[in-house]
């Protein structure tokens, strides 16, 4: 038996800022910062837009695309860094917004920006030893950076849903299958009641993300044999545009490798939907036969990493919801001060 | 019905299907459409069969307002159009419409969107469900 992907949504708000817009206010070199994070724009959510919110909105559109009946899902797993609530899982709120409620299990993922993907591999594991016929993981974040902070030029808002089933359902990609690399690395993070995760500065690079991707990556070929030749597509999490390129290179993949799903030039860091809606972003765009690598990482920290095969279903149900690019066009800019009222970030 | 006396956390509790998905009822007798829901139907009374129905959310602004005085929960996002929406089934419902004010329009074609519909206050529950915004 075969696990992999049903069906798949994204979603992502309309809204925008530009990083110069950020870097105006804070007096800071627009050109200069733009160029090294390589982040043009990124999402802004809407007033009423939440992380509940845009998991629905993800989750209908993998609903939707795929036509399946949502009272098949047997699991929901929300990944999120900003759940709504601190104590109330948002997939009770997807559960019942998708019509899969009640007869399921449902928990939400914390692990910094890599929640989605272990969500993925939690229903990989349920699917495969028949706990569940269907399993939705989803990865989604309204992410916060404190105002000035490096990390207000990137966080952004958006969400990606995966159905993941067996081959007795027709699969869109097989997952062949999936290596972690997990370490008490403190390069990030948030204590209970504050506003805004701090950061190691420039402890977030080197012993964080580049260590964890490139073992759990390096782990996933070693174990299947294969190589980077071997695969059309590559996906890695993408904090900014510069580090997915740097370590897409030095595990020897190729620029137009990783061009598809590299989506946040124009959408931002959108945490634990950052590596799952460049997936989608190729699968929207990949052929029957293509296979596909792909790398999350979350801080704290570990990388799970995933080898997939695109089937022939791909084609038939690609349009049947909005692909990653139709969502990244449909944008209206917003000004700093638009931008921190939606943030909620005037604090009166 | 979604915006109005809605508060409260039983009350929106047990209203959780209609807001979500926009679940109300149908006649199989005669056909009606209707939301809110109903469980007796006014026209054929005791010869009605009531089913649930899920609505599309696919309908037209009748007619609307501008909200720029809003009630605690909802002030940060004033001025915004709230609007009588004819479903394509029938019914007729008010819902907040998520365009530019001065974008609205009567006979407007809108889409459904599951948004925040407030709060009760920054430790309450937060209360989530249908909005609109133009196809
Ligand atoms: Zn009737």
């Amino acid at each position: 038996m075969t696990v992999g992907i049903v069906t798949y949504g994204a979603y992502i708000p309309r809204y925008r800022i530009k990083v110069s817009e950020i870097a105006r206010v804070w007096n800071a070199d627009a050109e200069g910062i733009a160029g090294g994070l390589r982040v043009q724009e990124k999402s802004v959510p809407d007033l009423d837009e939440d992380t509940a919110t845009i998991a629905v909105e993800a989750a209908r559109n993998a609903i939707q695309r795929g036509e399946i009946d949502p009272s098949r899902i047997g699991a929901i797993y929300t990944g999120s860094e900003s759940h709504p609530y601190a104590v109330k899982p948002t997939g009770t709120i997807v559960a019942d917004a998708i019509g899969a409620a009640p007869n399921l299990t449902v928990a939400d993922f914390e692990f910094a920006c890599k929640a989605g993907t272990a969500g993925i591999q939690t229903c990989m594991g349920m699917v495969e030893s028949d706990m569940i016929d269907l399993g939705l993981a989803i990865g989604a974040d309204v992410a916060q950076g404190a105002p000035g902070d490096a990390l207000e030029y990137t966080a952004a808002a958006g969400g990606a849903a995966y159905v993941i089933g067996d081959s007795e359902d027709s699969l869109v990609a097989e997952i062949e299958d999936t290596l972690s690399f997990t370490t008490d690395t403190p390069d990030f993070w948030r204590r209970e009641g504050m506003p805004y995760p701090e950061h190691g500065g420039r402890f977030t690079g080197d012993p964080a993300y580049f260590k964890h991707i490139l073992s759990a990556a390096r782990g996933l070929m070693e174990k299947l044999d294969t190589t980077p030749t071997d695969y059309d597509y590559a996906v890695f999490h993408q904090p900014n545009g510069k580090f997915p390129r740097r370590v897409a290179a030095t595990l020897g993949f190729a620029a137009d490798q990783i061009e598809p799903g590299l989506v946040v030039t124009t959408l931002g860091n959108t945490y634990s939907a950052s590596c799952l809606i460049g997936l989608a972003a190729t699968l929207d765009i990949a052929a029957a036969g293509d296979r596909i690598f792909v790398t999350s990482f979350g801080s704290g920290a570990g990388s799970d990493a995933f080898s997939l095969t695109v089937t022939d279903r791909l084609d038939e149900i690609r349009n049947g919801a909005p692909s990653v690019s139709d969502l990244l066009a449909e944008k209206r800019y917003v000004d700093y001060a638009t931008y921190a009222k939606h943030k909620g970030k005037i604090r009166l | 019905m979604l915006y109005g006396d809605c508060m409260g956390v039983p009350r929106f509790w047990r209203h959780i299907s209609s807001r979500y998905n926009l679940i109300g009822t149908r006649c199989a007798t005669c056909g009606e459409y209707y939301f809110p829901p109903r469980t007796m139907c006014p026209k054929c009374r005791r010869d009605g069969v009531i089913e649930d129905h899920r609505f599309s959310g696919h309908g037209e602004v009748i007619t609307y307002t501008i909200i720029h005085a809003a009630a605690e929960g909802f002030d940060r996002e004033t001025p915004y159009p709230l609007a009588i929406i004819q479903l394509d089934e029938g019914p007729r419902m008010t819902g907040q419409v998520v365009c530019d004010p001065d974008k609205i329009a009567i006979g407007m074609r809108v889409k459904p969107i599951f948004r925040r519909l407030g709060e009760d206050g920054a430790a309450g529950i937060i209360y989530y469900g249908t909005k609109f915004m133009p196809m």
